[in-house]
């Protein structure tokens, strides 16, 4: 599907760009046609039938069911080509690959803030190998902004309240745009910055040089420091639940509704701790809403999941939300069309030894995971 | 008719509208000259002198947001911002966009042309409710002093989608007097479309059957359809944000337990129907345009008065296509993609008709055949880039950046204000009496046609690109094509002045207009021009289809002056 890059389209940098430009030539093509067809039958009429005579009249002509059964099939039937092009592409922009790096993007007036798996953390500028699928968990800490990168053809809101992914594969070094393209007050234009694809060993190095804590051992200590120890052990008398092994798998909540854990029902639980309670606890954690800041919500996300990814994939997580049935219809708050998006992530914790083992793995795994994986893919 | 001199016209005009509506030049009473004084128009209940209330007032507001337009235009003539600030610049394109759909769009040709034309194209004596008709003029302008005073006393920066939890928790301008302009302005908005739909029922003249009714009115009829559905829903919605703002009740805001996507679908669950408000009776103008300029019956009648009702029905369906990229499940916008398609296929199919209509007809090169024509080519356009953004995966990368604001244009302006400014000169000769100068009307539609294209054509390239919409400085590299924009809207800005003067010359200066100079069908042009305040004196008997042409003798007119409609003034005019 290599079709020549049109003029005035940007740089092909990610492994969708080519896709997403052949259905643009597609539809460039399709525009051309029709236009060009309306247009030269319009000045040639214009002139051929053009008005000689002040009084003339000329002939009625009455409809054609032939004609109009025509125009409304054929423009019908291109019109669904361009329907299921378009849904197969969105579909592998807005399904992340299960073996991807992970990064945390916050969004806030009027700048963007990354953290990467190792600890790193950069502002207005994104650094990420070429050749390795990146997968991009955001939220932000005010507004709606939307995180765009022309070159990568990706764009995902970031809406408060609730995390959204995107996902690229850079194919291309080089630095490229970022955008925000949601309008988000004053400084909108502002809140841009770069993408910088590096050769994957300039990118181990640059990691290398950053050295704070991965966000889920920053996790950790916020789980020590704010006091979540104490009543979510490790042993099964604490006031909370446990948490180990809990991400991905679904929990039964109180009135018998089935949730999975996953990044948007943790984030709920930490600031709205009673929306859906765990069955057989009772509703007495108080909120942390305006305690925690987005970020560190994220690194608690991280240490959540670091103590133990399900055993099976996620395939499983799905079902359990049609399932739920009953008179609560998966989820009522503002995380329930997130769910399927976040669902095909839940199996992603690409914990290289955690699979099986449950917490054991939890902060060794962080470190080692990274993209060695990934850049042996090309 | 030549004998008629300008210099002879009164000098003392109580009504301030020029010789228009002297009595001694028509030989007849209309409803312009039927009575003077301040008070016999702002008390009016003639759908006529209402309509022309209507048209003085969206004129304001299309000169003011068309100041708006040049100013953002020239800003984005650099890469740095550096005319405005970028607080300024957001209040700019926010106000630029609120008063050219609330107080321009939607309004312009329902209630300036639909009003004036609906009763007079069913053979009625006036709208169904005449003192509702001029209780919404005055709501509209209700709503839009409101939000007059909003931008006096500082302006909004949310941009005109209003999006929370911007609007609601972050801004500090004034979005709740804004928001109550609209509010406000939204029952105009409904009873207008109220008072057409009963009209239309219940007012048709003996012999107009459903299927005899002018394209123009089944397009209005499916545009009040719109707007007696749609309109409550964007009237609540800007409630709650209200609420949100001034008691913070958590509706929209994450942090009061409120959803910000929620906005979303009931900001556009009004707001895409709202683009048919604006497109449709644009539709039913250029069909009575391309009919009457090339004296042929418009092509697969039925189809396209269909099409209309179709639009209006599905239009309903595809709010979530606004959504793609803001976290909605792809499943849900795999249907609003789908349902995305099937709207355009109706559309398709007008834009057919009229090509098909054009097709062994008597041509005129007329000024609103101009526009007709011009409306067919930039709308085809204007939808066929329409199929990009509905087709998923390239809509993602194409939301929210200059490729959508040139889509829309084309709609909004390349559809909408060309087929009003078309239907303008179509009906000024019944409207005013008069001709406007035929060779500056055919000169100004080109050059409004140049400039429109030079001023929206580069930004689709500058959305690919992937220039963001609403940016107020901008990367280097998308210069080259803004300066060419900003070029165009000068243009355009140029080309709009024309029509102003001419139309204003024309009401004192222009030829006196006969009953029907155009040979055309519709009833409206079987009566006097300007017509009387009762429309027909007497009520007219249908017994032909629509757009069914016969020599101007068989023609027959309702009123005085029969001997002028006899010629049309078509061959003086244009020579």
């Amino acid at each position: 599907m290599q079709l020549p890059r049109l003029p005035f389209t940007p740089e092909q940098a990610s492994t969708v760009s080519g896709e997403v430009d052949a259905l643009y030539t597609y539809l460039v093509a399709i525009t051309l046609f029709f236009s060009v067809l309306v247009t030269v039958l319009i000045f040639y009429f214009a002139v051929k039938y053009r008005r000689r005579d002040a009084n003339e009249l000329p002939q009625p002509i009455a409809g054609s069911v032939k004609l109009e059964t025509m125009w409304t099939v054929i423009p019908f039937l291109i019109a669904m080509t361009i329907f299921v092009w378009g849904a197969s592409l969105y579909f592998t922009l807005y399904r992340p690959p299960k073996d991807a790096i992970e990064i945390f993007v916050v969004g806030k007036q009027w700048m963007w803030k990354f953290q990467h798996t190792e600890g790193q953390r950069e502002i207005n500028e994104l650094h990420v190998p070429v050749g390795a699928k990146v997968k991009l968990t955001m939220t932000t800490e005010d507004v709606i902004h939307s995180f765009a990168v022309p070159a990568f053809r990706i764009r995902s809101d970031v809406v408060p309240g609730r995390y959204t992914f995107a996902w690229f594969e850079a194919t291309k070094t080089g630095r490229y745009h970022l955008f925000c393209t949601e309008f988000c007050g004053t400084n909108h234009s502002g809140m841009n910055g770069w993408v910088e694809v590096m050769e994957p060993t300039a990118y181990q190095a640059w990691l290398a040089g950053g050295g704070s804590d991965s966000p889920a051992a920053q996790g950790e200590k916020l789980f020590q420091s704010l006091g979540c120890a104490t009543c979510h052990r490790t042993d099964t008398q604490g006031r909370g639940p446990v948490l180990t092994g809990v991400f991905g798998k679904p929990q039964r909540v109180q009135g018998g509704q089935d949730v999975t854990v996953d990044e948007a029902y943790i984030r709920e639980s930490i600031v709205n701790p009673t929306a859906k309670v765990v069955e057989g606890f009772q509703p007495i954690m108080p909120s942390y809403q305006g305690q925690v800041s987005e970020e560190q919500l994220l690194q608690l996300i991280a240490y959540i999941r670091s103590l133990g990814a399900p055993a099976a994939a996620g395939g499983a997580t799905t079902t359990t939300n049609g399932q739920a049935g009953g008179g609560a219809q998966t989820t009522t708050t503002g995380i329930a069309p997130d769910a399927q998006r976040s669902n095909p992530l839940n199996s992603t914790s690409p914990r290289p030894g955690g699979a099986g083992g449950g917490g054991a793995s939890q902060s060794g795994g962080n470190s080692n995971q990274m993209p060695g994986g990934g850049n042996s893919n090309r | 008719m030549s004998s008629h001199d300008p210099s002879n016209s009164p000098s003392s005009d109580p009504s301030g509208l020029g010789a228009l509506g002297s009595r001694a030049r028509f030989g007849h009473e209309n409803y312009i000259n039927a009575n003077y004084g301040i008070k016999s128009w702002l008390l009016t209940k003639d759908h006529k002198r209402i309509a022309l209330l209507y048209l003085a007032s969206v004129t304001v507001f299309f000169i003011l947001g068309g100041i708006y337009a040049l100013t953002i235009r020239l800003e984005l003539l650099t890469p740095a911002g550096d005319i405005v600030q970028p607080m300024t610049y957001n209040k700019l394109f926010t106000q630029h966009g609120i008063i050219m759909i609330f107080f321009f769009l939607i309004p312009s040709i329902p209630a300036v042309l639909g009003n004036f034309l609906v009763p007079l194209m069913i053979g009625a004596k006036d709208l169904a409710f005449p003192k509702l008709n001029l209780l919404s003029w005055y709501l509209y302008l209700a709503g839009a002093l409101f939000t007059i005073w909003a931008l006096l006393n500082g302006g909004i920066d949310t941009g005109w989608t209003f999006y929370t939890p911007y609007s609601t928790t972050f801004s500090n301008t004034y979005v709740v007097a804004a928001g109550l302009g609209i509010f406000i302005n939204g029952f105009s908005s409904i009873l207008t479309g109220l008072n057409f739909i009963v009209t239309i029922h219940t007012m048709r003249a003996p012999g107009m059957t459903w299927f005899r009714l002018p394209l123009f009115i089944w397009s209005h009829y499916a545009t009040s359809l719109i707007m007696v559905l749609g309109t409550p829903v964007i009237a609540i919605t800007i409630l709650l944000v209200a609420m949100e703002r001034i008691v913070h009740i958590g509706i929209f805001d994450p942090r009061l337990g409120g959803d910000p996507v929620l906005f979303q679908h009931f900001f556009w669950f009004y707001s895409h129907p709202a683009v048919y408000i604006m497109i449709l009776p644009s539709m039913g103008v250029v069909s009575e345009l391309i009919s009457t300029h090339s004296r042929k019956n418009v092509f697969g009648y039925s189809f396209v008065a269909f099409s209309s009702l179709a639009i209006a029905v599905f239009g309903f369906l595809v709010w979530g296509h606004h959504l793609f990229t803001s976290s909605q499940s792809v499943y849900a916008g795999m249907i609003f993609s789908f349902v995305s398609f099937a709207v355009a296929i109706p559309s398709a199919v007008k834009v057919f008709n009229w090509t098909a209509t054009l097709y062994k007809g008597s041509i005129s090169y007329d000024t609103p055949m101009l526009y007709a024509l011009g409306f067919i080519g930039l709308f085809t356009i204007g939808g066929l880039t329409g199929l990009f953004l509905a087709a998923l995966g390239l809509d993602v990368h194409l939301t929210d950046s200059y490729f959508i604001v040139a889509h829309f244009h084309y709609i909004m302006v390349g559809g909408a204000l060309m087929g009003y400014l078309g239907g303008l000169h179509n009906w000024w000769p019944k409207i005013t009496g008069r001709m406007y100068p035929e060779g500056w009307g055919r000169f100004s539609a080109l050059v409004i046609f140049v400039g429109f294209n030079l001023t929206f054509f580069p930004q689709f390239l500058l959305g690919y690109m992937g220039m963001p919409r609403r940016y107020h400085a901008y990367a280097e590299e998308f210069q080259v094509l803004n300066v060419m924009s900003t070029a165009g809207a000068s243009i355009l800005g140029f080309g709009l002045l024309i029509p102003g003067i001419y139309f204003i010359w024309s009401m004192r200066y222009g030829k006196f207009a006969p009953a029907n100079p155009w040979a055309a069908t519709g009833l409206e042009w079987r009566t006097a021009s300007p017509p009387p305040t009762e429309n027909f004196f007497r009520t007219p008997v249908v017994t032909w289809e629509a757009y069914e042409y016969r020599p101007m003798e068989e023609m027959e007119v309702i009123g005085p002056d029969k001997e002028q409609a006899a010629q049309p003034a078509h061959g003086e005019a244009t020579t």
